[in-house]
């Protein structure tokens, strides 16, 4: 399938010297979900400011839809919203109007309609004649989306659109964020909440100082880099550990009730059933076993803590 | 072309003069008006006609071009500004719009405004002074084009601008100054010749003579050259937005 957005080599050099992209090469598939992930400053806002024509790039290309962004903007642009990073309204405009004066920006022609309907779906409607100052930070979140959505793009970025939103309103994001895919729109969200990614992204994307470190499906990168810590409960507690059950990796809770252990999803043998044996040979009674997978978190600073080794 | 992508942005331009009416509309005339009342009413009586005509008439043209000199730098500057001091700027950046069609959808409200405040005070001036229009063509044109071409010109400031004292600085320092040495209520043949020449020098002076022509067919410099002065701004303006755009200077990183 063509991707319906195409980077090749993308460079960006700031006129200060600072490289924000070095050489960054992405295809994203249309319907997809892609979450970018990686520290402040690592080049995120920058590629995604890029693509939608806020920033130019110093060297590579970028087709959207298969339009070069440069030589084909406007028909490129046609097919993507952009929610920014700040959350930037007129204040004394009324809700309504802004999304009708985005959609006009995009040369849509006036479809009260979907502007009810899409005011609906973000739980809007009632507050479409509120100036945008007298919004919810949630609320003013949400009109960045409406407004992103005005035109109907087939292509939506949403630059960390739950920073700073609290737990409740961040779900209804989410919620959102699926109901658009559903509709067969492609998202693109950079996140510092990796549970955002984990959550809702198709593939996931680390990108440190300027460089895609990978992407991969999020399965995948879940499986490879995943590890998998074992928890044993025990029925008596141990005052130590048997050496030999050290050397094999295990560790003992402080309190002597639980004995913890790291393995690899990937690895030939865990060594789970020689450890369970092992016990049993010890004739130490286990009472529970539980597994836990590493959260997206984990795996992100294990990426981020290699690619600085 | 985007059109609707223009009447978008004019269409928001002009509902930010219709909500803050009374600031935008009342207040220019206002402040004008006291101006006919002053030179006019109070003092013109007592001040000798010039070239025949009444000096609370000869003033009429002239205060109208300084209040559509200060308006439609003043609308189309910030115009632009406040989008770029709010952050709501990145949304025509990221639009399928064209400078034209920015250019078109800002300048073309700032100007549209600057018309109506003055068309305003040409009715009040009926009332104080009994003024006739001897052109009223030409007087539309004059009013259109000066307009466009300070819209223009205000634009580029609006652009330029990186904060609320750059924006408001060409306006007070130069626009007024210019305004009121440009003969907004005088003749340049009033002045000695060494003046007179210096006078000429200044842009204004062939805009106000070229309105003013069109009301009582009195002009400092010929009107075709008044004509090709604002015509001349208009393209240079053009050309310098045009250049902003395309370079993305101060717009894009």
């Amino acid at each position: 399938m063509r991707p319906i957005i195409d980077i090749d080599h993308l460079s960006k050099r700031y006129d200060s010297g600072t490289v924000a992209l070095n050489d960054v090469s992405l295809q994203i598939s249309e319907g997809e979900i892609l979450a970018l992930l990686g520290p402040n400053g690592a080049g995120k806002t920058t590629m995604i400011s890029i693509i939608c024509g806020l920033v130019v790039p110093s060297g590579g290309t970028v087709r959207v839809g298969g339009h070069d962004i440069r030589r084909d903007w406007r028909a490129a642009r046609k097919l993507i919203g952009l929610v920014p990073q700040e959350i930037a309204l007129e204040p004394f405009e009324k809700v309504i109007d802004c999304v009708r004066f985005t959609r006009g920006l995009y040369g849509a022609p006036p479809d009260e309609a979907y502007i009810e309907k899409l005011l609906r779906s973000l739980a809007l409607w009632d507050k479409r004649d509120a100036r945008t100052r007298e919004l919810s930070g949630g609320m003013k979140r949400r009109v960045l989306i409406a407004k992103a959505l005005s035109h109907r793009p087939k292509v939506l970025f949403l630059d960390e659109p739950t920073a700073g939103v609290d737990v409740t309103l961040r779900r209804e994001m989410w919620q959102v964020v699926q109901e658009l895919r559903n509709d067969g729109v492609t998202i693109i969200l950079t996140t510092h909440y990796l549970e955002e990614a984990e959550d809702m992204a198709d593939r996931i994307g680390v990108i440190n100082r300027g460089e895609l470190l990978l992407v991969k499906p999020k399965d995948e990168l879940m499986g490879e880099f995943g590890k998998k810590h074992l928890t044993i409960a025990l029925d008596v507690p141990l005052a130590t550990l048997p050496a030999e059950l050290a050397a094999r990796g295990l560790t003992l809770s402080a309190d002597g009730r639980e004995m913890g252990y790291d393995y690899d999803t990937r690895a030939e043998r865990t060594g789970i059933a020689r450890l369970l044996a092992d016990l049993a040979e010890r004739d130490i009674a286990v009472r529970d076993v539980s597994t836990k997978q590493s959260s997206l978190e984990e795996i992100f600073m294990s990426l981020l803590e290699e690619e600085t080794a | 072309m985007n059109w609707r992508s223009a009447r978008a942005i004019f269409g928001h331009e002009m509902a930010r003069f219709f909500r803050t009416v009374w600031q935008s509309l009342a207040s220019p005339v206002l402040s004008t008006v006291l101006y006919f009342v002053v030179f006019g009413a109070a003092i013109g009586g007592r001040i000798q006609a010039i070239e025949g005509v009444p000096y609370g008439a000869f003033i009429v043209p002239g205060l109208m071009m300084l209040t559509v000199l200060q308006q439609s730098v003043a609308n189309a500057s910030f115009g632009i500004y406040f989008p770029k001091f709010s952050g709501t700027i990145y949304e025509i950046l990221v639009a399928p719009t064209g400078w034209i069609e920015v250019t078109l959808g800002f300048v073309g409200a700032a100007a549209t405004k600057a018309v109506m405040i003055a068309l305003v005070i040409l009715l009040t001036s009926f009332w104080f002074n009994g003024v006739h229009i001897a052109h009223p063509f030409w007087m539309l044109a004059f009013l259109f084009l000066t307009a466009l071409g300070f819209s223009l010109l205000g634009f580029i400031i609006g652009l330029w601008a990186k904060n609320f004292e750059q924006l408001q600085i060409v306006p007070m320092m130069v626009i007024t100054p210019l305004v009121f040495l440009g003969g907004a209520f005088y003749s340049a043949s009033m002045l000695p010749p060494f003046w007179e020449g210096v006078a000429k020098l200044n842009p204004v002076l062939y805009l106000i003579s070229g309105f003013r022509w069109s009301f009582f067919g009195l002009a400092d410099v010929p009107v075709g050259l008044s004509l090709i002065a604002v015509g001349l701004m208009i393209l240079i303006c053009m050309a310098i937005i045009r250049w902003i755009f395309l370079t993305g200077w101060r717009l894009r990183e």
